[in-house]
Formats: structure tokens, C-alpha cells, sequence
């Protein structure tokens, strides 16, 4: 099952993208509880929304964006059947996809 | 895992190109992306932060800049935030929160396919300055909101 | 104890007959130990009638949100947040674990409640068998009869078949039925003895906060009203960064006043339930929810 779910709406002329994503998004600064030892950094660097083939939006994120992290976006236009593309990559070389058909 | 990574290099360099112009330069190799990413989400004062972005580039505060985020963090954990913007030619977005261990939360290059419009959730370790930086063709413009972070009545 | 003084019209006495004042001084004394003696729909009623002092302005369905009624600023961050909820893939992954068959006797969770376990989340917790039987505590009593271990009742995989169960009856109003047998209405007056009883180093009841200071701060955070207040679970709590069940969130406010904390789904706890889900029947279903 894909870690990414994708919605999108089309109103006025324009689409908005919204994507909810399964991911720890550890700082690397927060101790497990039973351990008390440090959890290593883990959270997505880089998130990639293509529109049709055609990347429109390259995010370089931080551990400061928050656990199980949510975007949105707003693309000029936008018709039913085209195709976006979201796609993210961690810091331990984990990534995962997800395509979505606007309706 | 790696080829999968150039291959999004790639994809967003010959894709990107084109529609893309960012006023950073370019990411020309995995390492180089990784590099920028150790610089620029680096611990350390905004100031630094800020710096390391944007070189001594002048940054004007902007009424077309509209953030949108609670005044007061239910839970500074998840704090919701959206940057929109009026101005013309923005290219990316930065959202830092000054605060924050390493103040650059994400940066965001936007092509202009899509309106300068971007929600997130923020993490927040404590009362802070959220900035945000639209980076256009004619110069930064940033808008600022503090928000406060408080630890719950309840003990949590 | 003081919230039965404060539920009784003591003051509007006062301002009435001065001549009869001292009878009418005298009358909420009186009135006390009738009120003791209460029946459910007079303690609803009692309660609907306090929050609707405090809160004129809300109408018994808005308490389905909590304190994102009474807080402006925290709403706005619940409503963001609701663009796109966290509790979403627990509904999916519940819908998922409800329909596959249990391993050893090829039955499924519908099979074990009315309905096929659709859309009767807000008739929970019954009267059955003798206990009060939450919508929790049946599911772990269908996987006993499966032969499966019981699941942690406080988050994890219970919050999942939880979250779609719930979300099957989201809308409907909580309707509780108290049968007329005095067992069960020993366990109803149990869970609101507990509920309106001081414990713990802090020395607050449930109703200091919930009653009491609905509406009022505590530090920075404005206190919730217990109305309503089980019709949102499960619920995707931001400071746990997952979901949790009722009882998590019980144990977690005892915990938090310096009180013992009865084990998720023990009778103590269940009886809780059972009395404040009483006291919200009519407030609809929001459950799953997300809350700070």
C-alpha cells in the first residue's frame, strides 16, 4: 500500500492537489521512550508533484515538517483525466510514488 | 534506491529546465543536492539560516504575501500553515521557523503551472517567528507571523 | 458534590420573594438529597441545562466538536487539519480488518453484532449480559470467540476497527438506553460517582474541569465540556501522533491530575463510559476525529 494519498478538486478555473503522506519524519533529536536512546533522523528530503509528466513542484523539506506530513497545491487549470504524479525520497534512501487521475 | 534518486534529479533538471528558474543555481549531481541539504537544514540561528539561502540578498517584508497559521499552536507538533502570494514571478518559497533547531522547514520550487500557493504542517519547538520567503524574479520578499507554542494546561 | 449545589436554581431563589427568603435559603438543602437521588433523564437533563448556561450560544450538536466549539483559534487549526485528515488511513485499514475472516473459524467481526456492525457505533456501550459491554470490549469478546488474543484496547490495530465502526454511524446521534434493571443502573451511577468523585494528588473530579471550568482556561488551553465527549473517538491526537481509543485518553487525564489510573476497559472505566455517553445522547457521531 502506497504511502502517499492524493486528492484533488477543480473549482474556478484551477485544481487543487492535496497529498497526506505516511512518514515517521523524525528529527533525530527525540528519544524513544523505553530505550532512552536517541531515534535517528529519519524524514523525507525531497518531494517531486508532476503534472502530466511534467515536474511542477520540487520540495527540499527539513525534519521540521511535522510527522505523517500534508501538502497542498494549486495548479493553474487542471482538466479530468490528467495525471499527478507525487513521489518523495528520505534521508535513508527510502522513497515511494503515487500517481493520481484528476476527475 | 540511489538510481531511483538521480533519476528524480534528472527528471526535475531536463523537465524542470526549462520551466524551472531558480535563483540558486544548479543541482547538477546527487552530490551536490545532498550537499545543499546539509548546508541549508543545518542547526543554527536564523540569521545563519537565512544566509546560507540567500547569500546577503536583500529580503523585503511584503503585504502580498499571506501566511496563514493559528496565532496559537494547538500542539506544536503539527501546526498547519499555508504561504500564498500575489506577487508576480515567484519561482520558490522558503518557510522557515526561526526558532527551530534548523529554522529551514522546506523550500519549495514552484513551476508556473501552479499558483504560489503551498500548505504544509509545521513543526514548532517553541514560540516563534514563521518567515516565509517568495523568491521572485525581481528580488525576496518575505512575510512574518509570530505563533505561540505553550505547553498544555493539562500537564501535555 | 458542588456541582449538584451549582445545578440547583439557589440563586435565582434569592432574587425572588425576600419576605420567604429564609424557607427559600433553606429549600436547595432540602433539594439536595433528592437530587441524589436522580434518574438518568433527570441527570441529563441537569446537565444540558448547565451547559446550556455556560454556553447559550451552542446548540446540543455543536458539543459533537469539543472544545473546537468554544475555542476560535483552535478551530481554525482543526479545520486545516481536517482538509486532509490523520484518521483516514485508520478507516481504511479498519474496513480492511473487518472484512477478512478470523484465521481459525472463518467468521467476521460482523457476525458478532447487529447489523453486521454497521452503523450502530452510537448504540455503545450496552447493557448485556450482565455488564456494560463498550464497543471495544465487544470487539474483543468477538475475537475471543474466534479464538484470537485480545488487541490493546488503548491504540493500535483496535483503533482501526474502531475508526471505521465509528465512521459507519458518523451523523447519527448517540442514543443510549439505561434497561430498567437495577444492575444496570448500579453501573450508571458507579461510572457517575467516578465522574463527579475527587481523586488523585491534585484533588480534582472529572467535573472540576469539565463541569465546573468548562469554557474557563487551564494554563493556556480553554477546559472542554463533558458533553459530547464520547462521540469523537477514536481519535487521531496530535500529541500522540496517532490514534488512540477513549480509555487511552482516560487513563492519560487521570495520570495527568496525579490519580490512579484503572486498566482501559475495566468495569470501573466502562461504567464512565457509560454514564457520559448517557449524558450525550442526542449529539451526533464525529468519530474518528483528530484532536490536539
Amino acid at each position: 500500500m502506497s504511502s502517499i494519498k492524493i486528492r484533488s478538486k477543480r473549482e474556478g478555473g484551477k485544481t487543487q492537489i492535496r497529498a497526506l503522506i505516511s512518514h515517521p519524519m523524525e528529527t533525530g533529536r527525540s528519544r524513544d521512550p523505553k530505550t532512552n536512546q536517541l531515534i535517528p533522523a529519519h524524514h523525507i528530503q525531497e518531494l517531486i508533484v508532476s503534472h502530466n509528466g511534467k515536474v511542477v513542484a520540487n520540495g527540499q523539506l527539513g525534519a521540521s515538517i511535522s510527522k505523517d506530513p500534508y501538502f497542498a497545491f494549486v495548479l493553474k487549470g487542471g482538466e479530468p483525466g490528467d495525471k499527478i504524479r507525487i513521489e518523495w525520497s528520505d534521508n535513508l534512501g527510502n522513497t515511494d510514488s503515487e500517481e493520481h487521475e484528476i476527475k | 534506491m540511489t538510481a531511483t534518486r538521480r533519476s528524480f534529479i534528472k527528471k526535475t533538471l531536463t523537465a524542470g529546465a526549462g520551466a524551472l528558474a531558480s535563483t540558486l543555481g544548479w543541482l547538477t549531481s546527487l552530490k551536490a543536492l545532498a550537499a545543499w541539504q546539509a548546508e541549508n537544514f543545518k542547526q543554527g540561528p536564523l540569521d545563519d539560516a537565512l544566509k546560507r539561502l540567500f547569500n546577503d540578498q536583500k529580503i523585503t517584508d511584503s503585504q502580498a504575501i499571506a501566511i496563514r497559521i493559528p496565532t496559537i499552536a494547538e500542539n506544536g507538533a503539527v501546526v498547519p500553515i499555508t504561504v500564498s502570494s500575489t506577487l508576480p514571478d515567484v519561482r520558490a518559497v522558503s518557510i522557515l521557523v526561526a526558532k527551530n533547531p534548523a529554522p529551514l522547514a522546506a523550500r519549495f520550487e514552484l513551476s508556473p503551472e501552479l499558483d504560489t500557493f503551498v500548505s504544509a504542517r509545521l513543526k514548532m519547538a517553541e514560540t516563534s517567528e514563521v518567515i516565509a520567503v517568495a523568491e521572485t524574479g525581481s528580488g525576496l520578499y518575505a512575510a512574518r507571523q509570530v505563533v505561540k507554542v505553550t505547553i498544555g494546561g493539562c500537564g501535555g | 458534590m458542588a456541582f449538584l449545589a451549582r445545578a440547583l436554581p439557589e440563586k435565582r431563589a434569592r432574587k425572588r420573594a425576600p419576605t420567604a427568603s429564609p424557607l427559600l435559603s433553606v429549600l436547595p438543602l432540602l433539594l439536595v438529597p433528592l437530587a441524589l437521588y436522580a434518574s438518568p433523564p433527570q441527570d441529563q437533563q441537569h446537565f444540558r441545562d448547565h451547559y446550556r448556561r455556560l454556553f447559550p450560544q451552542l446548540k446540543l450538536q455543536d458539543y459533537a466538536n469539543g472544545v473546537y466549539a468554544i475555542d476560535p483559534v483552535a478551530r481554525e487549526s482543526w479545520l486545516a487539519i481536517e482538509e486532509f485528515p490523520p484518521y483516514e488511513d485508520a478507516i481504511e485499514g479498519g474496513k480492511k480488518r473487518f472484512d477478512t475472516p478470523f484465521p481459525q473459524t472463518g467468521r467476521h467481526y460482523g457476525d458478532c453484532f447487529p447489523n453486521r456492525g454497521i452503523g450502530i457505533a452510537q448504540r455503545y456501550p450496552r447493557w448485556e449480559n450482565g455488564e456494560v459491554v463498550t464497543l471495544a470490549q465487544a470487539l474483543n469478546d468477538c475475537r475471543a470467540s474466534n479464538r484470537e488474543k485480545p488487541l490493546n484496547p488503548e491504540k493500535g490495530e483496535i483503533t482501526q476497527l474502531l475508526a471505521y465502526m465509528t465512521y459507519t454511524s458518523r451523523g447519527k446521534a448517540i442514543e443510549i438506553t439505561i434497561p430498567d434493571d437495577p444492575r444496570a443502573l448500579a453501573a450508571y451511577e458507579q461510572g457517575k460517582d467516578f465522574y463527579y468523585g475527587r481523586r488523585g494528588q491534585l484533588n480534582f473530579a472529572c467535573a472540576t474541569c469539565h463541569v465546573q471550568n468548562a469554557g474557563k482556561r487551564i494554563r493556556s488551553e480553554i477546559l472542554s465540556a463533558s458533553l459530547g465527549h464520547t462521540g469523537n473517538w477514536p481519535t487521531y491526537r496530535l500529541k500522540w501522533g496517532e490514534m488512540g481509543t477513549l480509555h487511552r485518553r482516560f487513563r492519560e487525564c487521570l495520570t495527568q491530575i496525579k490519580a490512579e489510573a484503572p486498566p482501559a476497559q475495566s468495569p470501573i472505566l466502562r461504567n464512565l463510559e457509560y454514564f457520559l455517553s448517557y449524558m450525550s445522547n442526542g449529539v451526533p457521531i464525529t468519530g474518528p476525529s483528530t484532536r490536539k
